[in-house]
């Protein structure tokens, strides 16, 4: 086992904070009781998640009676597109826009809906990944039941101009939702400046526990339930509320977004460090989504002639710990949708690596990254019959 | 996915990394766009392969395959060299994820292409190495 652990992959998820971790405990235990109950440890659990509502809806913006929680973030993006479809009662079918970006947990449901029958539009991005205006103002139609586009993109980071797209959806008589499952505790996050209907966050990115999220619903935005039972969350979502979980999910989001000005700008530091020192030190590289706004704690770099899982692999047993949008850990044939669609060409999203930090690095990390980042695309490189330095 | 301790014990210190130098035959298989490219290269002697030599770019899966190909081919006739197969070379190595089976696996593939351009190579030099 290698000596050092470096983990810089909290894009795919984050530790969860010892404050977070003593918040939940005792909803474990001591106040363990159902919300729904009429007793006193009902009532107790039932007043918890009243002061949860109110605290996560103040942080973003909203009222707390339109947070919805969820089991995580892709439930929550389920609940608004399928949600959101669903509730259109009065046409058999319709159109639905989504970005060719998003993360598969809105694609797929929108593609459920393709297969009965719905027209989906997929917007196309530029080569930094971001969708145009004009291309949504064309995009709508006078059936068009939802807009999806995410806040920030899991595998790259770049921003979209949510802001402006909602400002285009407003009035037409499509919902629109946005995905901020990455954005949410790393750039400021108010549902009532962003414009949106509807808006999908998870615990396990912010350094909260799994299997927990939110979907806001702005009142008045109909969405029909897909887990039915009980009254639960104003009866849009049926099943006994994660108590614990939506506690440690509410004190994770209060930290991150506390914290979030000073963090970012730490990250961003780091982040630009790592970027120069990368390119500095190897040839062939190209830094993705460059010219956009980008999530503070994310680099997604292509690094010619060497394979994602190659490198991941190596680098995991030099402690490192990292992810790449190479077809070969993707679980299909098909390398990162994300840069295909920013017009990376496939033999060079294969070799794509993507870095996202967090409050357990520390910037003496960088040199030993990079050190091993070079080494490891070196040995790989002369590995390739095809790879020549340019 | 987890790879097999043979698999990684292949993908870490793979045998037989490089290009032969005037090499008889020499087999490229796949495509930059899937991910996954290789180059066999071989010297044949007495009808035997003496020496050979790869180069892969590609997943942990392709280079352990190419790395456990070649131990498999060095020293065999060319006809047994010829009845290697991906079958085997995944067995060898202690299994492959089913998704790999196809992509990744493409070693046994370059070095039958690699005897094949030998074979070519002399039947129209005229002369055996």
């Amino acid at each position: 086992m290698p000596e050092k652990k470096i983990y810089m992959d909290h894009s795919a998820t984050t530790p969860v904070r010892e404050e977070v971790v003593e918040a939940m405990m005792p909803y474990f235990s001591s106040k363990f009781g159902n919300a729904s109950s009429v007793h006193s440890y009902g009532q107790e659990a039932g007043a918890v998640l009243q002061d949860c509502r109110e605290r996560v809806a103040s942080l973003l913006g909203a009222c707390p009676e339109d947070i919805i929680f969820t089991s995580g973030g892709t439930e929550s993006d389920n609940l608004a597109v399928k949600g959101a479809v669903f509730a259109k009662k009065d046409v058999p079918a319709g159109h639905i826009i989504t970005s060719s970006i998003e993360h598969h947990a809105v694609l797929r449901p929108c593609e459920w809906f393709e297969k009965r029958g719905y027209e989906v539009t997929r917007l196309p991005v530029d080569e930094n990944g971001l969708v145009n205006l004009s291309d949504v103002e064309s995009a709508l139609r006078d059936d068009t039941i939802l807009v999806s586009v995410m806040l920030a993109n899991n595998e790259v980071g770049m921003l979209q101009p949510i802001r402006e797209i909602a400002g285009i959806v407003a009035d037409t008589g499509a919902v629109f939702h946005t995905d901020a499952v990455q954005a949410v505790g790393k750039v400021p996050v108010d549902v009532e400046d962003l414009g949106v209907d509807m808006l999908s966050l998870s615990a396990h990115k912010l350094y909260g526990p799994k299997g927990v999220g939110v979907l806001y619903r702005r009142g008045g935005v109909r969405i029909e339930p897909l887990q039915v039972g009980g009254h639960h969350e104003n009866r849009l979502r049926a099943g006994t509320e994660n108590v614990a979980g939506i506690v440690g999910l509410t004190r994770a989001m209060e930290l991150a977004c506390g914290s979030m000005d000073a963090e970012g700008k730490r990250l961003s530091s780091m982040r630009d460090r790592l970027e120069s020192a990368i390119m500095e030190r190897i040839k062939d590289v190209r830094v993705n989504g460059a010219g956009a706004r980008r999530l503070p704690h994310m680099l997604n770099v292509s690094i010619q002639g060497v394979e994602g899982e190659s490198m991941l692999l190596l680098l995991d047993s030099k402690g490192i710990a990292v992810s790449t949008g190479s077809a070969c850990t993707s679980g299909t044939l098909e390398p990162s949708h994300v840069l295909i669609a920013m017009g990376v060409p496939p033999e060079v999203a294969h070799g794509s690596l993507r870095v996202s930090m967090g409050y357990i690095n520390a910037e003496s990390e960088i040199d030993y990254v990079v050190d091993s980042l070079c080494e490891v695309v070196q040995r790989l490189r002369d590995m390739s019959p095809t790879y020549r330095s340019s | 996915m987890v790879y097999s301790d043979v698999v990684m014990e292949h993908f870490t210190n793979p045998r037989n990394i490089g290009e032969l130098k005037d090499a008889d035959g020499v087999g490229d298989v796949g495509n930059p766009v899937c991910g996954d490219v290789m180059r066999i290269s071989i010297k044949v002697n007495d009808g035997k392969i003496e020496d050979i030599a790869f180069k892969t770019l590609g997943c942990a899966a392709a280079i352990a395959t190419s790395s456990i190909t070649t131990e498999m081919a060095k020293g065999r006739s060319l006809e047994e060299a010829m009845d290697i197969t991906k079958e085997e070379v995944a067995e060898r190595l202690g299994g492959l994820p089913p998704q790999k089976m196809h992509c990744s696996n493409l070693a046994a593939e370059g070095l039958h292409k690699a005897i094949e351009d030998y074979r070519t190579k002399i039947g129209e030099g005229g002369a055996g190495a």
